[in-house]
């Protein structure tokens, strides 16, 4: 028993440790899904120094390589979950405790910038140590775009590999956009408490950072005689961002969203998009240049209702065919990508990816929205999302095809370090609890 | 050339589509021709000619034969098709925000006020505030995106609210928690109004200067555009109605005042439940009135309201609406019943006080060359009803709005049956996808 604990433990540490490994590594004997090319039936991917050194059917591997028998086993690109809170830690608890963060100061107009950080980036919030990064390496995830998501302006996403050890060792890009979210104020806080409110701020923001900009600008060409702009970091924030994200669910807020984004002239994404099977949400989104991101986190009947409350044939219908929505979307040709929406623990995202191929959209699709699809949209398919030459080295190797109830998830590559799953949830359980005793 | 021909069919087939005739029905026009027996000609979705018509090859033919016809009923006072909160609350002047913003064309709300003959609405911000929000005007174009629903050409409007409401904020309310909002009086809402009429003032003077330094040449830097006062600027400068939601003369002739004194006119009065003591001074200031038709008492500040105030303003000359002020489209589906009680209080004519819902509101709303009436060259905004529309008995049969059937009663009732079956279908779907229940206890 001991000697099972021993063992049991140790693996535990070898996958948090992620011991060094030899500089190359060769997967040969192994199906090949490059994503960005044919799949490759029967080939060699080499890693070297965290990048992808070469990949195809004739490459031998390097005499200095570890080398992996690939036989049985399918590589896929590391998959990439496109809008995460991974590694933010959660918000203290409200209440009684003490901990909780000072209420914010009321706001009484766009002025007071109300439940804005958008100076803030995702990578300087992470904590590399969140065991959420662990479940998501078991389900094949080796990326996530994560952002700071509180308020209106959340804050800036940043593109992180989830192999640490070192948040200096994780983050590929430290600014990716502005996640925006409708988030009124709670009742007392202050302006805004109304949907159009929120709107009305976001708009005034985008106003007077071109305002700033243009202040800036002048003060910078001639000081002499004119008062220095105010410093605003909410401005300076948003400056920052390269882009917007904006909440659509229903295809009325993707209509409204797209003509926001437009409005706002600034490069825009969606996400939610639980309408994304609407004949309109397309509609709207066609010739749009507009990429959405479509949350796994399908909705569900509520748990506990009251059964005499029968949903509305819209609710009802939404339920049916929002997994619906990715099959939809790639028929239409919207660029589209994942986001795992809270969802943190590995069999409920293989479930969630597995609902939208049981919904229609092809295993091929799917790994691609869930790679390369998610690298064109934050505009990092020059560095991630496919296996190819140069290209960072990560990698999902799996038994059998991936999303597939049977498959196993081997290992996964991240920055050419290798991580391997630790056995069935049901025997750390056991481990867990003979600890206990 | 195949796909010429077919393209060639199709243009034919759309262009036969877009020729409506309702035939030989009653027709309260509200308009120049009174109310009259014939039919009208729909083409390209204007009303194109009204009495004997000749009937084009394939037009589409209503017979209203026995039935009745009136213009679109418009709404000059609603909150439907709002999604989220319809009050920015949490300050006393939100003129920054808008309502067209936040239309939600799915609102079943819409297709309410639609089933009752209405095909216009006005839909404003809610009355919590001094100044409250940007509105805008839609049709009942049920079934289109929010961009489809929006009335092209219609003048927006600003929301303004005296007594109670706006000043409720500024007292102590149970279960709020956040410091209070000035003002907490009738004398603070209109200072509150004042002052930010001082501020658009001064915020138009900066502007007018930089355009004029601009058109002299000059490259100054210009001021930063305000959302909160570039609406009220544009009240100064006539391009904004404001629609100005009150109750008593006092705080009517209060608002009037300040009109005066910064140079723009109310478009309408809304409410205004003691209008009827001071139509004269209402009629001079050139404002309409949108009133309800006799509701009364369910404040402090409607306890003078009277069910002959719309008679008696119009009696003196105010250009007076009934609204709903509904959030539901419930009484704004029987503004048709609320104009007909018009006659019961004050001895209105019929079609005097079916203008109170049609053309009376277009004129309010500055549409009347578009709506209201039925005239030639106006929209094809036509309601039919079974029955004498002023009756509470007449049900709508078929709606039309620029010449395109949106609601058609036959329609909805044969196609209720095939939404439960979906329902039916969803429901068990659902129950089949669930897990079977857990099983309790030890195994």
């Amino acid at each position: 028993m001991i000697k099972k604990l021993l063992s049991a433990l140790f693996l535990f540490a070898a996958i948090a440790a992620a011991q060094p490994e030899p500089t190359a590594v060769a997967i040969r004997n192994a199906k090949i899904v490059t994503v960005s090319g044919p799949v490759i039936a029967n080939g060699t991917v080499v890693l070297r120094d965290g990048l992808i050194e070469s990949v195809g059917e004739n490459v031998s591997p390097p005499a200095d390589a570890m080398v992996i028998d690939g036989e049985g086993l399918t590589v896929y690109p590391g998959l990439i979950d496109a809008l995460s809170t991974w590694g933010i830690p959660a918000a203290p608890p409200a209440g009684r405790g003490g901990t909780a963060a000072p209420p914010e100061p009321h706001s009484w107009g766009p002025e007071d910038r109300p439940a804005t950080t958008s100076w803030i980036k995702a990578a300087d919030l992470i904590q590399p140590n969140d065991r959420r990064f662990e479940s998501a390496r078991e389900a094949g995830f080796t990326t996530a775009a994560v952002f700071p998501t509180r308020g209106i302006f959340g804050g800036q996403g940043s593109l992180i590999d989830l192999g640490g050890p070192k948040i200096a060792d994780m983050v590929v890009v430290p600014s990716l956009g502005q996640y925006i979210a409708m988030h009124t104020m709670p009742p007392g806080a202050g302006f805004p408490v109304a949907l159009m409110g929120v709107i009305a701020y976001v708009r005034q923001i985008y106003l007077d950072a071109d305002y700033y900009t243009m202040l800036k600008a002048a003060y910078d060409r001639d000081p002499r005689g004119m008062k220095r702009p105010e410093y605003d970091r909410a401005l300076e924030g948003v400056l920052e961002s390269k882009r917007i994200l904006l909440p659509a669910n229903r295809w009325v807020e993707v209509e409204r969203m797209v003509r926001f984004g437009a409005e706002l002239k600034q490069p825009t994404i969606l996400y939610g998009m639980r309408e994304g099977f609407d004949a309109r949400s397309v509609d709207h989104l066609k010739g749009k240049n507009t990429p959405v991101l479509v949350s796994l986190k399908w909705p569900e009947p509520p748990r506990d209702a009251d059964p005499d409350d029968v949903d509305t044939l819209q609710v009802l219908e939404d339920r049916a065919k929002a997994p619906t929505a990715p099959a939809v979307l790639q028929q239409a040709g919207i660029p589209f990508a994942f986001y795992s929406d809270g969802i943190d623990q590995t069999r409920d995202l293989d479930r969630a990816v597995k609902k939208a191929i049981d919904n229609g959209l092809s295993r091929d699709a799917a790994v691609r929205a869930l790679t390369l699809s998610a690298a064109e949209i934050y505009g990092v398919a020059d560095r991630l999302g496919s296996i190819e030459k140069g290209k960072i080295a990560n990698l999902v190797v799996t038994r059998g095809e991936i999303f597939d109830d049977r498959t196993k998830v081997e290992m996964v590559f991240i920055d050419g370090i290798k991580h391997t799953p630790a056995p069935p949830a049901a025997g750390r359980g056991r481990v867990a609890t003979e600890n206990r005793k | 050339m195949r796909t010429r021909l077919l393209l060639g069919i199709l243009a034919v087939a759309a262009l036969h589509a877009q020729v409506t005739v309702i035939k030989n029905a009653t027709i309260m026009t509200e308009g120049a021709k009174g109310t009259m027996k014939g039919s009208i000609l729909v083409r390209d979705g204007k009303i194109a000619e009204i009495g004997d018509v000749m009937v084009p090859e394939g037009a589409t033919v209503i017979d209203a034969n026995g039935q009745w016809v009136i213009p679109g009923i418009i709404d000059c006072h609603t909150h439907i098709a709002v999604d989220g909160n319809m009050n920015e609350s949490s300050v006393s002047v939100s003129s920054m925000v808008n309502v067209k913003d936040v239309i939600n064309p799915e609102d079943i709300s819409i297709y309410r006020a639609l089933a009752g003959g209405v095909t216009v609405g006005n839909v404003l911000h809610g009355s919590a505030n001094s100044i409250g929000g940007q509105t805008v005007v839609i049709k009942m174009r049920w079934g289109q995106d929010a961009d489809g629903l929006i009335f092209q050409g219609a003048k927006p409007g600003l929301k303004f609210a005296l007594g109670e409401n706006p000043k409720r904020s500024g007292n102590p309310q149970p279960g709020s928690n956040g410091p209070l909002r000035y003002p907490a009086t009738r004398m603070g809402v209109e200072d509150t109004i004042r002052e930010a009429l001082n501020q658009a003032v001064a915020y138009k003077a900066e502007w007018d200067k930089y355009d004029a330094a601009v058109q002299a040449g000059q490259h100054p830097l210009p001021p930063r555009k305000d959302l909160k006062l570039e609406a009220l600027k544009e009240v100064l400068e006539g391009k904004r109605y404001v629609h100005a939601h009150c109750y008593r003369a006092d705080e009517i002739l209060m608002l009037l005042r300040i009109a005066d004194d910064y140079h723009f006119k109310i478009r309408t009065l809304q409410h205004v439940m003691e209008g009827y003591k001071v139509a004269k001074e209402i009629v001079a200031s050139g404002a309409g009135a949108s009133t309800f038709s006799d509701w009364f008492g369910y404040k402090m500040e409607v306890f003078d309201a009277i069910p002959y105030n719309a008679a008696i303003m119009h009696d003196k000359g105010v250009l007076v609406s009934l609204n709903s002020d509904s959030e539901n489209g419930e009484l704004m589906g029987r503004l048709n019943t609320e104009a007909a009680k018009a006659i019961k209080y004050g001895g209105l004519s019929r079609e005097d006080a079916l203008a109170m819902v049609t053309i009376n509101p277009a004129k309010q709303l500055g549409v009347d060359d578009r709506v209201g009436s039925i005239e030639v060259g106006k929209d094809a905004d036509i309601v039919i009803y079974d029955k004498d529309p002023l009756s509470e008995f007449a049900k709508v049969q078929k709606v039309l709005i620029d010449g395109h059937k949106y609601f058609d009663r036959d329609q909805d009732i044969s196609g209720r049956k095939a939404m439960e079956a979906e329902k039916e279908k969803l429901l068990e779907m659902e129950k089949q996808d669930q897990p079977p229940a857990r099983r309790g206890g030890a195994q």
